[in-house]
């Protein structure tokens, strides 16, 4: 099981809660100060484009952000139950931000690519799902 | 923490002051902000984002398409922004080349291109 486990209705005013609670997770995790800035920021591009994702599809539903500690890492999934999968290579004429078609999409996965070393964007049980991970500093204690 | 928006004219430039946060929720208003100011002839912008806390891709997609309109109107957006974490994200995008990004909003008016 995930260490929090995050499920929201797929609505623009519930990502910035997913964003405070990630980096909230992630500094007690012992992930660098200087890299929860990054962590706020993918989480953030991670939940709109399952938002917006939702609102393109018409789809119901979640969207689940997982934050997982390991020994070593620091790893966030999210997942969107929008029907997926969709890649990077999708035409992302979609925009997260409700139909302005200014590339959103395409933006934030570029943000996200940009800003993390280790991310994956695959297929989940009922739509797309983001996996990226942090390393942790052995030094931490998390209290 | 919403966002903010105030504007105010210095010269033949409209200089919009944005602060907060500009995400997915609060970029619309950014959006809706431009337009208006756009369709009223407003077609020299000066966004000055230094009270800013957080931008995304929402939010750059929204200065895009900003810049858009301006340009279709031969008028220009400027960014103001000395927020390391903010630049970044308009490095890690390539949108450095895209706007001109000023130290201050004087500098920003005082610019011809």
């Amino acid at each position: 099981m995930a260490t929090v486990e995050l499920r929201f209705s797929a609505l623009p005013e519930h990502v910035r809660t997913a964003r405070l609670v990630a980096a909230a997770v992630a500094r007690r995790a012992g992930v660098d100060e200087s890299v929860l800035d990054e962590v706020r920021l993918a989480v953030g591009e991670a939940c709109s484009r399952a938002v917006g994702l939702h609102r393109l599809t018409g789809a119901d539903g979640a969207v689940r952000v997982a934050l997982i500690e390991e020994e070593k890492r620091f790893l966030i999934e999210v997942e969107d139950e929008a029907g997926g999968p969709r890649s990077g290579s999708d035409g992302g004429s979609g925009s997260a931000a409700g139909g302005d078609s200014d590339g959103d999409d395409e933006l934030g996965l570029a943000v996200i690519t940009g800003l993390v070393e280790d991310v994956e964007v695959g297929k989940g049980a009922e739509g797309a799902l983001i996996r990226m991970s942090w390393p942790v500093s052995t030094a931490s204690i998390g209290v | 923490m919403d966002l903010s928006l105030s504007t105010r004219t210095v010269g033949d430039r409209t200089v919009v002051e944005v602060g907060g946060e500009i995400d997915v929720y609060t970029a619309p208003k950014l959006r809706e902000q431009l337009v208006e100011l756009v369709n009223d002839g407003n077609y020299h912008l000066v966004v000055d984002m230094e009270g800013v806390d957080f931008l995304d891709s929402t939010g750059l997609g929204v200065l895009v398409g900003g810049l858009k309109r301006v340009r279709a109107h031969e008028g220009s957006l400027r960014l103001v922004c000395n927020q390391e974490r903010i630049l970044k994200i308009f490095r890690i995008t390539g949108l450095t080349k895209v706007f001109p990004i000023h130290n201050s909003v004087d500098e920003a008016v005082a610019a011809t291109d």
